[in-house]
């Protein structure tokens, strides 16, 4: 169980952290632009396919309905185009090829105007601010079909979470336009570092998937690894050396209350992950130099041993169901992974390939395992079936590890460290078919992402 | 852990002397601390048979290992060999043995393989007679490199598990 003495070691205001509360208030639908005269199928792009075209859309900057409002249109429209464009499965036309503006939200669309320069989606909004209240809507259209794909939306929230807005926005048209879950709206914890490679200090931050309105959780003062998100979100597990060995401790992400989890006692424990419904823990616990896997019920504080062998078990990962683990294991000689009830008993082998496979991270829709591989001197991250067929690597570099999924299960996020004395992580993110390989943004070097559910 | 005994805070004044060695570090992230450098007087500490400093510079405080390997070498068992006869000697002190992994390898898999590293060099230190009591164990996995070259000569050097001297019992 949790030790009741919260520690409020971190005063939110002292490190300057403005915590997003629920920026949304409000999400309607408005009623339809224009009547659905369809021409065609409809609008509908299918990301798995391997030789997919880049969509081309236009977002014209959205209209400032109130006086003042311009700026915050015009961010709210770059940031709805950069998130499309990021996913590599949309093209944004530039604003220099239009011939025609939308000046006013509320006037029809002239289709020919967008079929003429091939936008195949156009997205018009408006932003009107009141006091610290900002109230954005918008319309996607299918522009070839002409007609409006899904309702209109109005969202109302504050002036401070309108990034969460504009990312709820193209939640929307990724979604209406590919038929997958978003993961724009979501938020992203890791680890920043700063100083040389033997000197390195370490802080648990927290961003917006985007790299943006990054916040420090905790300070340097010692080690902290691997944090991973509670399936809500509200809550980090991390691992931490503060009482001078490696230790879990959990953090509210609200309050920035942190308190070490009572797991089983042992010398260390590590490499910690929320059960599906965040009431448990599965873990490793090394003992005798021995580390093995084990689960800690946090309500009631019952442990239970999942693993008992003389090799190492380690980085244990919950299929979306919960009914299985897959964790890491040397016990044929070399790393590689397996699968075993979520209970324990016998697991299966189901990385057979050349080389070795750690930290293996169950996806969300429960058909893929990413993994990091080590062979012939190169890391790479890759993914595999459930039963370890139809492998495919993704990435490949001198150290690629630690694969976190987004909350559709279409992009990996991963550190990727450079070789060398200067060498430095970095948070960098692909799509699951090896396409759109890129840096994510962060301030400084950052490792270990956890990638959290989309926020509410 | 009790950190009140005069003993320690000794330590802790010499090796602040030295160089930029913060707590929870790792206690040989700066080689050389409490050396001389900066310390005042003309006693070397280290010509002390029973000062830490001795243990950690002429006896020697850590064993390297082989690539992925936790078996101790010929050369690690005759350092272990002088360390337990100094912890048998020094009786007041007790020890934490780091584990270390260089950076070819993933982060979970090296902390489980620093440990295996520190329980391996407890477990000779206890076969030598010092008792368990006095010897606690950490992993740092590849977290704390003291060579950050990527190469084997590098490496070879994080690879190690260091007995890092620390006064007073374990609690």
């Amino acid at each position: 169980m949790m030790t009741r003495s919260f520690q409020s070691l971190f005063d939110p205001a002292a490190l300057g952290l403005a915590l997003v509360s629920c920026a949304l208030a409000l999400i309607l639908s408005l009623a339809p632009a224009t009547p659905a005269f369809a021409q065609g199928g409809p609008l509908r792009l299918t990301i798995t396919n391997p030789n997919v075209q880049p969509l081309p859309f236009a977002v014209p900057t959205f209209e400032a309905e109130t006086p003042g409002a311009e700026q915050l249109a015009a961010d709210i429209s770059r940031v709805i185009a950069a998130d499309l464009t990021g996913t590599g499965v949309f093209r944004e036309i530039p604003a220099t090829a239009f011939v025609s503006t939308v000046d006013s939200f509320a006037q029809p669309v002239a289709y020919t105007d967008w079929r003429t320069i091939n936008a195949q989606a156009l997205i018009t909004g408006a932003v009107a601010v009141n006091g610290g209240q900002v109230t954005v809507k918008f319309r996607l259209y299918d522009v070839f079909s002409g007609t409006e794909l899904g309702a209109g939306q109005q969202l109302v929230g504050t002036t401070d979470g309108w990034r969460r807005m504009a990312h709820k926005v193209a939640d929307q048209v990724y979604s209406r336009i590919t038929g997958e879950g978003g993961y724009f709206d979501s938020r992203v914890v890791f680890v920043a570092e700063t100083g040389p490679k033997n000197d390195r200090r370490k802080r648990l931050a927290i961003m917006d998937y985007d790299g943006a309105n990054v916040q420090y959780l905790t300070d340097s003062s010692s080690i902290v690894l691997a944090p991973r998100f509670s399936p809500l979100g509200d809550r980090v597990i991390y691992t931490s050396w503060d009482s001078g060995f490696p230790r879990i401790n959990a953090l509210d992400v609200g309050t920035v209350t942190r308190q070490q989890l009572a797991t089983q006692q042992g010398e260390m424990s590590f490499s910690p992950r929320f059960s599906r419904d965040g009431r448990s823990v599965i873990y490793s616990l090394s003992n005798g130099g021995n580390t093995d896997i084990w689960r800690t019920d946090i309500g009631t504080g019952q442990h239970q041993r999942l693993t008992n062998a003389p090799s190492i078990e380690t980085a244990p990962s919950l299929s979306p169901d919960g009914a299985r683990i897959v964790f890491e294991s040397d016990r044929s000689g070399t790393q590689q992974l397996y699968v075993m009830s979520a209970t324990g008993g016998e697991p299966q082998r189901i990385s057979f390939g050349e080389g070795r496979y750690g930290s293996p991270v169950w996806s969300p829709r429960g058909d893929l395992i990413a993994f990091t591989k080590q062979n012939a001197g190169r890391f790479h991250i890759g993914v595999m079936r459930t039963d370890g067929s139809e492998e495919r690597l993704l990435t490949a570099s001198f150290l690629d590890e630690s694969p976190t999924w987004s909350p559709n299960g279409r992009v990996l996020m991963f550190t990727r460290e450079t070789q060398g004395e200067s060498g430095a992580p970095a948070i960098y993110s692909v799509d699951v078919s090896g396409r759109n390989l890129q840096r994510v943004d962060t301030p400084a070097a950052a490792s270990d992402a956890s990638w959290g559910p989309l926020q509410p | 852990m009790k950190y009140l005994t005069p003993a320690l805070l000794l330590v802790a004044a010499l090796a602040a002397s030295g160089c930029a060695n913060r707590n929870n570090r790792g206690a040989d992230s700066g080689m050389g601390a409490g050396a001389g450098a900066g310390v005042a007087g003309p006693v070397d500490p280290a010509s002390n048979p029973a000062s830490p400093q001795y243990f950690s510079q002429r006896i020697g405080d850590r064993v390297l290992f082989e690539v992925d390997q936790f078996t101790l070498t010929e050369t690690g068992r005759a350092t272990l060999n002088g360390q337990a006869e100094w912890l048998l000697t020094n009786a007041d002190y007790r020890a934490v043995i780091e584990g270390h992994a260089d950076e070819q390898g993933t982060r979970e898999y090296n902390l489980a393989l620093g440990s295996r590293r520190a329980n391996a060099v407890r477990e000779y230190l206890v076969s030598r007679g010092v008792p368990t009591g006095r010897l606690q164990t950490v992993t740092y996995g590849k977290e704390r490199p003291l060579a950050i070259c990527s190469e084997e000569a590098c490496y070879a050097q994080n690879r190690r598990a260091v007995t890092v001297i620390a006064a007073g019992s374990i609690s």
